[in-house]
């Protein structure tokens, strides 16, 4: 995602931090660093042209020469500005009050229009509605079976009476026949246009007229470079969207145009497409978003998509657990399994903070993940609860069920004895103190959740995460977290302490 | 096994975090409903494809090799016929070079005069600034740019170049440096179906270019045969479908979520079987940073080749809009399938491709084909020199308004050009 342009950030700052005032001649040197990590991540060059010349504004002057730490200060300023730009707060779909609610989608060829238009389907029914999927691609070979074939994954029928023909007839007509159904909301599927294409961005005019939409969602793709702008004021022009979706986030794209449309539109983006999976389709957060710019992780996601899977019983269960080492492999395999509900791992661990870039070179697909519940399946309940019963033979048969290396057995025991101790010194006083605090300190969540800058930045260190942060790669430190171990500072906690923190991470054990 | 640990190290935080964290923001929202059966189903309905699509085995469904009607290529539809039929704008038979030149045109205004604009003053500190603005605004990218115009710079300072003119000519021979290419050709085999094999991240256009390329070579006579080896987007295989009947090609395909490798595998045994004289696979989309999903691609293209031998082409489709991640696609599926060529996708738009050049300075990929607009006969071949001065078109002129009114005029704000332009379709 961002993570690219998170890098580039750390790098101008990581030569700020701890550095004082700053000289207007810094701040140059950290605007032309900004300036070009934009233009990498397709921001459009106007845009950052504008962006930075509003940082520059602000940094230079009363508010740093005010600060104590001036990195910092820029940090917050560059974080803020991008907040604003990507629209403050998370828009929610409106959609009225009248029955049906109809949502058009419009964009260019191959941006995601009907992938998007399943899985929003798939989003609102979810969350109880009943939408009917309406084809008016009939420009694309087999776009109105594409739509079908989605309608039957996502089980929301389809109005699809056509292959050929009026766009503009179908909309008018699905209207009534989602009156008939009793469907509350509609979403139209519309051909993909090329901005300078009249005929059809006409028709797209035309189709919005037909249907009175409540919400027009231009879909874009994540990785459109300079482009983004003009195609969006396009868009715009020809059907004045109400929001946006960003469609392949997923990739490795740095996805200025994000920054760039919401600019230059000041529409919010409302959704964002995460995976190839239907359900793969979130709410765009704009604050979580600069903070991922940042690199400050994205824990409220991450809470959020816990909450789809964990109960409140089963995870103070896990916790108590955890921290008393009593984890045992049986209860890391359902642990395991439940965090998988949640996505691919490498997605989650990203949205730890200090976490992405960390891992940014390690693959952690989910095979890996199979493979050691494999191991741990293929072991006997006694087994799970009690590693220490592995013996030779014991480990053999194990080897032989799941089709591993009794080699590959012991690495698996060994780390895993290796996380218990680790979780054991946590489970200390220290630790159980930092949760106590947790749940009596009201402001801690928005701070974990980054919204301040400096919550997130590296340089922390969980205690007792220093070991791990060496056998990963580097982990950076769990900047974010920093706030969970010194929750006794009250509200600040979440702030900035990573001046008086050492340095855990890289410390190697091997 | 280092991998192991760090996987295990990665579970065993996430656990504790989570459950961290949601024991603490459970407590603070205390009442909020646990699980619902909803959310559990729409979990349990994710799972199977957890496994079906990147790891689907070779344990193939049940062949099916649907036939499209194999239409004589004498029966082909109008659309395939001869291009001055089907293009009402163009009465005349347009040369390639000139269709070329007219599609880009269309799309931004007249050519060639809006380069000009930017040395009209001469060759000043601003002029070289705007040049270096155009090359980003055109998607070539910071380093690209910088390197070219820096280049360029030293030349006109060796070949003591003073006029607008003069580094007009400079520039374009430097760009069309950077484009050339000695061969831009499609490769076929001597004997044998010729084995073209399509990738390219999701939406690009990969499964239209084949269509147009089928189009093509069925008017020209060759039997064609084309891979439905997309098995994972939805109706993928019966938009290429429709496309075969259109072309009058033949098209192999299994059920969705086959495995793609195999229907690939068994398109080369139709192919060889018909005595066709291209095959053509066309692939899902997959975006570069899914180390399974590129496996997968690395795998179709093995199995294909076991029998086939080496493609003679394997392109990467790219679309016009990509930005600076354009580069990392090349990158990745030149990796994992080596790609030999690029057909840039929906230059009939504003997008103007400049992507490319960072491509082709980097990997030494060239560009093939591009695609002009929705028609069959729309899929053309790459003209270097309509490139680089559709590259400067527009732009040139935002610059233009940028400084006739110095700071009035908005970010993208395009519409006294846009009602300027011709319209699309007469």
């Amino acid at each position: 995602m961002f993570d690219a342009l998170s890098d580039r950030l750390d790098a101008v700052f990581a030569g700020l931090r701890g550095r004082g005032k700053l000289t207007e001649q810094q701040v140059d040197e950290a605007l032309r660093e900004i300036r070009l990590a934009l233009l990498e991540a397709d921001v459009n060059f106007k845009v950052v042209r504008t962006f930075v010349a509003r940082i520059r504004e602000r940094a230079v002057g009363t508010e740093v020469s005010a600060a104590l730490d001036a990195g910092q200060q820029v940090v917050k300023i560059v974080h803020d500005e991008l907040v604003r730009i990507l629209g403050e707060q998370s828009a929610p779909l409106d959609l009225g009050s009248r029955s049906p609610a109809v949502i058009m989608l419009a964009g260019l060829q191959g941006s995601g229009k009907t992938t998007a238009a399943g899985k929003l389907a798939k989003l609102l029914r979810k969350k109880g509605r009943q939408p009917l999927l309406v084809a008016c691609d009939l420009q694309r070979p087999a776009a109105v079976q594409q739509l079908r074939v989605l309608g039957e994954q996502v089980d929301v029928p389809v109005y699809a009476p056509v292959e050929s023909g009026d766009p503009v007839a179908v909309a008018r007509q699905a209207v009534a026949e989602a009156r008939r159904l009793g469907a509350g909301v509609v979403i139209v599927d519309t051909a993909g246009r090329t901005n300078v294409d009249e005929e059809l961005m006409d028709q797209a005019t035309a189709i919005k007229a037909a249907v009175e939409p409540v919400e027009t969602l231009f879909v874009i793709d994540a990785m459109i470079g300079q482009e983004a702008v003009t195609v969006a004021k396009a868009f715009q022009e020809a059907v004045d969207f109400t929001g946006v979706i960003l469609s392949k986030l997923d990739g490795d794209a740095r996805g200025g145009a994000a920054l760039s449309v919401a600019e230059v539109t000041g529409r919010p983006i409302k959704y964002a497409s995460i995976g190839e999976k239907l359900d793969e389709f979130e709410a765009f957060h704009p604050d979580r978003m600069a903070g991922r710019i940042l690199g400050m992780g994205d824990v409220l996601t991450l809470i959020e998509k816990a909450e789809d899977v964990y109960t409140t019983e089963q995870a103070e269960q896990v916790q108590s657990k955890l921290l008393a080492a009593e984890f045992t492999l049986e209860d890391f395999l359902s642990q395991m399994q439940q965090l998988r509900k949640m996505g691919p791992l490498q997605g989650l661990l990203g949205m730890v903070p200090g976490m992405g870039k960390a891992l940014k070179d390690v693959d952690l697909d989910d095979g890996q993940l199979n493979r050691v519940e494999g191991i741990i399946h293929s072991m006997t309940t006694e087994e799970r609860r009690n590693p220490k019963l592995l013996n030779g033979k014991r480990k053999k048969r194990v080897a032989a069920g799941s089709g591993r290396s009794s080699q590959e057995i012991n690495e698996l025991l060994r780390s895993f004895e290796q996380m218990q101790k680790m979780m054991k010194s946590l489970g200390g006083a220290k630790g159980m103190k930092a949760m106590r605090q947790l749940r009596n300190d009201p402001d801690l969540a928005g701070q974990l959740g980054g919204g301040l800058p400096g919550g997130g930045l590296p340089g922390g260190g969980f205690p007792g995460f220093g070991d791990m942060g060496g056998g990963m790669g580097g982990a950076g430190g769990f900047g974010g977290l920093e706030g969970v171990g010194a929750g006794s500072t009250g509200p600040a906690a979440g702030r900035p302490r990573n001046k008086t923190v050492p340095k855990r991470k890289r410390k190697k054990r091997r | 096994m280092e991998l192991l640990e760090i996987l295990i190290a990665a579970g065993v935080l996430l656990i504790f975090l989570v459950g961290l964290l949601v024991g603490f923001v459970r407590t603070r929202r205390r009442g909020r409903p646990p699980l619902d059966d909803q959310t559990l189903d729409a979990v349990r309905a994710r799972e199977p494809d957890v496994g079906g699509h990147p790891g689907a085995g070779l344990d193939a469904a049940p062949l099916e090799v649907a036939e499209a009607e194999v239409a004589e290529p004498e029966v082909a539809e109008p659309a395939v016929a001869e291009p001055d039929v089907a293009e009402p704008e163009a009465p005349a038979p347009l040369s390639p070079r000139e269709r070329f030149q007219l599609r880009l045109g269309r799309a931004r205004g007249s050519l060639g005069d809006n380069i000009a604009s930017i040395f009209r003053r001469g060759l000043t500190e601003e002029a070289w600034e705007d040049l270096e603005e155009s090359l980003i605004a055109a998607d070539v990218g910071v380093e690209a740019t910088m390197e070219l115009v820096e280049g360029l710079r030293d030349r006109a300072r060796a070949e003591d170049v003073r006029t607008g003119d003069q580094a007009l000519g400079l520039l374009k021979e430097v760009l069309r440096l950077e484009l050339s290419v000695s061969d831009r050709s499609l490769h076929r085999r001597q004997s044998g179906p010729s084995v073209w094999l399509v990738t390219g991240v999701n939406g690009t256009g990969k499964t239209t270019s084949i269509g147009k390329l089928a189009a093509r070579s069925t008017a020209a006579g060759e039997t064609v045969v084309l891979a439905a080896a997309d098995t994972f987007r939805a109706a993928a295989s019966e938009q290429l479908q429709l496309w075969g009947e259109r072309s009058g090609a033949r098209v192999v395909r299994q059920t969705s979520g086959a495995d793609p490798a195999a229907v690939a595998f068994d398109s080369w045994q139709a192919a060889k079987a018909d005595g066709a004289d291209l095959l053509m696979v066309d692939t899902a989309g997959r975006l570069q940073n899914k180390r399974a999903l590129m496996d997968e691609l690395s795998k179709v293209k093995r199995v294909l080749e076991r029998d086939a031998g080496p493609c003679d082409e394997v392109l990467l489709v790219l679309d016009a809009t990509t930005g600076q991640n354009g580069l990392a696609q090349a990158k990745a599926f030149t990796e994992a399938v080596a790609v030999t060529g690029v057909v840039l996708t929906k230059l009939d738009g504003t997008a103007k491709g400049g992507i490319v050049i960072a491509i082709q300075r980097q990997l030494g990929l060239p560009v093939k084909l591009v695609g002009l607009g929705e028609d069959v006969e729309d899929l053309a071949d790459f003209d270097p020199d309509a490139f680089v001065d559709a590259l400067f078109s527009q732009v040139a002129q935002d610059v233009d308004i940028d400084d006739v009114d110095a700071e009035g005029v908005e970010v993208g704000d395009r519409d006294e050009q846009r009602s300027d332009l011709p319209p699309r379709r007469a």
